[in-house]
């Protein structure tokens, strides 16, 4: 199939809506000191969103920032500033990007200027590093700062005492502590009302996703998925807009299912599946296209990834409850992907192997998040031994230029292809 | 090489033949002295612990022999637990995945994995996958300090606990267990914080790579005969006539996970510096007073956790201003006159909380130095020419 010219990148028109909903939420942050709007700097895992538009709040989300700078080339410098201002180089390039951004002006990816946050809303949902990002944005602002601590899912279930816990605190502590932030009183109802908008989105995210079950897969559920959970995963879950756009993206994927086409890539139409893979891990943002370009030219599809579940995992039967508000945002933050044990993960991984019918596991292993990539060598081990399937195993950084190696990454995809070419054509013979 | 046992000797409580004593249990990395404790009380378990904290009180309650497990440290060869991790992973987790793999935790009937960085949480789950035939558990502990938020919820888990080393025990863990164990643990803290006082007074008489060691021998021994060591110590180190130096007296902080080699402890003090006061082996001083044995012995542990104990760059500090007031006071109290901040490769919390500590000691004007190692680092020449310069420049242009 012909593909476009490099410089011509081709997106679906729902990126472009999702790029001019990411870019809007810039805008509205950009003027919100200045028209008096409160804003929230909170983590996208384990994110309150519908409850703080209870509240009338613009959210911020460091992560997006980061990711968003190393799409567009900028976090190397940030990495480097933060890392003179004294960062290790051995921790979390999200955080350096941040802290640098912030102490070269706080300019945004877009260019506008991001606001200083009202409050600091640390859902403290599978990641450490979290807790102390928020210790060091906190020494850089004069503003509350909110701990939900959301206990980790070490026996793979939630317990009632989690539960429990999580919800006490949402109740004693964090709408109280909105409420006086904000000066706007909770509304439960309200609450209700933007639950109900978010499950309507996630039945769809959830069609969407799992349409990677098709042949051809007419969605590349790991380099075509970032793109669609954007809205969801950020300050747009319980919106209308949100709604709108997955039920959007519903319709050009039953379209392309019905076409019998293949995913959209940023060079035209896929051409033919050669390959399903299942990814575990996050995506490297500062070469995400070149990365992307690495599958698409060998034909080889993702039909599921773990990472488009980090801001939650609703395909297994988790929704944003209008019925029992509180209790559902508990169970959302105790259910996001990196807040699963180690066998859980696996068990996930497994199940997408299998019911995707992968033909291999790709991990992307990345320096700068432990919560990740602690342990992922024995997932491999443990999935290869379980599903017969082989595995890969790479390594690159998601926001650090300096750990992404084009020529090895591509060295080990292409021999991990032929590989797997190879296992096929011994299969068919 | 199996511990040495006590000397029968007179001189048997010198501090030579003490220390000798803790040196064979820190270089025995077969738990010798865990299994001869078993073979001792035919039946009981013995459950491991990762750093930095677990109720041990609870473990000891059960009539277990509660075990710090500290990684491999400089003497181990990790074989196995390298192909576990990539390289940009701290130490620790690989050469305790050695240790397992190798058999050398066998004696251990159960493992904690308490809640200090997402790799020793991730380590819980790989060590459900490669024992399972282990009591295996992740210990959550509360990051808020509510009694009626956080306080319920950690009570809750502690209760899990005591459940759970119950049915393993096969009794249950009353109440009066409970609370003598946290007596004779409370007589451990005061042991502890004697001998504390008395390197912070003196640190010539009591130097850290001994007080090092006389911590990591209550990893492996039974918590009142520990006791006992340190007691005899102190007694011991009080007869002795060292010569005093004229070095800094500092404190060294980051070192609450991951192990510096013995090694690195010698080299400071061969350095020029007196390590007043410490992070290393947090769990002997966590909880920063007594713990009551009246009333509810859960309830107590749980106020003592939330209200009472120690700072470190795993618990997330509520209050901005309070931020390095714990390293400042301990700074304050034992009269140090700067900070060593020794923090493991890779290790994000005491990395990523290293420079709010920092920034809190400029505002102080305490000076400090920074580095990194390895629990198998081998070249120590250029630490120690960084902490004696350290060293040297405090004593020259300190007021």
């Amino acid at each position: 199939m012909a593909k476009a010219a490099p410089q011509d990148v081709i997106k679906e028109s729902s990126m472009l809506k999702q790029k001019e909903m990411i870019d809007a939420n810039f805008k509205l942050l950009s003027t919100a000191n200045e028209e008096g709007r409160k804003v929230s700097s909170t983590f996208v895992p384990g994110n309150l969103n519908e409850l703080q538009m209870c509240f009338d709040l613009n959210c911020n989300f460091p992560e997006i920032n980061a990711l968003q700078n190393g799409m567009r080339k900028k976090s190397g410098r940030f990495i480097m500033e933060a890392e003179r201002d004294g960062q290790s180089e051995d921790v979390c390039t999200y955080v350096k990007s941040d802290l640098g951004m912030i102490m070269q002006g706080n300019i945004g990816p877009t260019g506008d200027k991001l606001p200083d946050p009202d409050v600091l809303l640390l859902s403290y949902t599978g990641c450490f590093t979290f807790m102390k990002w928020f210790e060091l944005v906190r020494e850089k602002y004069d503003c509350e700062t909110i701990m939900l601590h959301v206990p980790y899912q070490a026996d793979g279930k939630i317990t009632q005492n989690m539960r429990d816990y999580v919800v006490k605190q949402l109740k004693e502590d964090v709408i109280p502590t909105l409420e006086r932030v904000s000066g706007v009183k909770f509304d439960i109802d309200r609450l209700r009302q933007y639950m109900r908008q978010s499950a309507k989105a996630e039945e769809d995210l959830v069609w969407i996703l799992q349409s990677a079950k098709n042949r051809p897969s007419p969605i590349d559920a790991f380099f075509g998925g970032v793109y669609y959970i954007g809205p969801i995963f950020t300050a747009f879950r319980g919106t209308e807009a949100a709604t709108e756009y997955y039920s959007t993206l519903r319709g050009e994927i039953e379209q392309r299912i019905a076409n019998g086409q293949g995913p959209v890539t940023p060079e035209g139409d896929f051409g033919k599946e050669k390959f399903r893979l299942v990814v575990e891990g996050t995506p490297n943002y500062t070469n995400f296209r070149e990365f992307w370009k690495m599958f698409y030219d060998e034909g080889a599809v993702v039909v599921a990834s773990t990472y488009t579940k980090v801001g939650g995992v609703y395909d297994f039967g988790f929704r944003h409850d209008p019925d029992n508000p509180i209790e559902s945002l508990a169970d959302y933050c105790l259910g996001c992907y990196t807040n699963l044990s180690l066998p859980a993960r696996i068990r996930m991984l497994q199940s997408y192997m299998e019911d995707y019918e992968a033909d291999g596991l790709l991990i992307n292993s990345v320096k700068s998040c432990n919560s990740f990539s602690a342990g992922q060598l024995l997932m491999l081990r443990e999935l290869e031994k379980r599903t017969g399937k082989p595995g890969a195993f790479i390594e690159t950084d998601l926001v650090d230029p300096r750990y992404f190696s084009a020529a090895n990454v591509k060295n080990r995809m292409e021999s991990y292809f032929q590989m797997l070419e190879q296992k096929s054509a011994s299969r068919a013979a | 090489m199996p511990p040495k046992k006590p000397a029968k000797s007179p001189a048997q409580n010198s501090v030579q033949n003490i220390v000798d004593r803790c040196q064979a249990l820190f270089d025995d990395l077969d738990f010798t002295a865990v299994k001869d404790w078993k073979a001792a009380h035919p039946g009981a378990k013995a459950i491991g612990y990762l750093p930095i904290y677990v109720p041990r009180e609870i473990i000891h309650a059960a009539g277990m022999l509660p075990v710090g497990i500290l990684g491999g440290g400089d003497q181990l060869e990790v074989i196995h637990g390298d192909a576990y991790y990539q390289s940009y992973i701290c130490r620790i987790p690989r050469s305790t995945i050695e240790l397992g793999l190798t058999g050398r935790l066998d004696c251990l009937d159960g493992m904690l994995f308490p809640s200090i960085c997402d790799v020793i949480r991730n380590l819980s789950g790989m060590w459900q996958l490669l024992f399972k035939d282990k009591y295996v558990k992740y210990f959550d502990v509360p990051q808020t300090y509510r009694d009626d938020i956080a306080g319920t919820f950690y009570i809750h888990e502690l209760q899990t606990l005591r459940e759970d080393l119950g049915k393993m025990a096969g009794r249950t863990i009353t109440d009066d267990d409970l609370r003598n164990s946290i007596a004779v643990y409370n007589e451990n803290r005061v042991a502890i914080a004697e001998l504390y006082r008395l390197r912070a007074v003196q640190p010539w008489q009591a130097p850290t790579s001994e007080i090092y060691l006389l911590l990591r021998a209550g990893m492996v021994l039974p918590v009142e005969e520990h006791t006992q060591l340190l007691a005899d110590y102190v007694t011991a180190a009080d007869q002795e006539e060292r010569p005093r130096r004229d070095n800094c007296r500092v404190v060294v902080n980051g070192v609450f996970c991951e192990q510096p080699p013995l090694g690195l402890i010698r080299s400071l003090e061969m350095a020029g510096c007196y390590v007043v006061d410490d992070d290393f082996l947090l769990i002997t001083r966590w909880l920063l007073d007594e713990v009551p044995t009246d009333g509810d012995p859960l309830d107590n542990l749980s106020k003592a956790f939330l209200h009472r104990s120690a700072a470190t760059s795993a618990k997330f500090e509520p209050n901005k201003a309070d931020k390095g007031r714990f390293l400042i006071e301990q700074v304050r109290n034992s009269r140090a006159e700067g900070v060593i901040f020794a923090a493991p490769s890779f290790c994000d919390p005491a990395l990523l909380d290293r420079p709010m500590l920092q920034e809190a000691l400029n505002r102080d004007d305490i000076p400090f130095t920074a580095f990194k190692y390895a629990e198998n680092t081998g070249q120590m020449q250029a630490i120690r020419e960084q902490a004696g310069t350290f060293a040297d420049s405090i004593k020259l242009w300190s007021a």
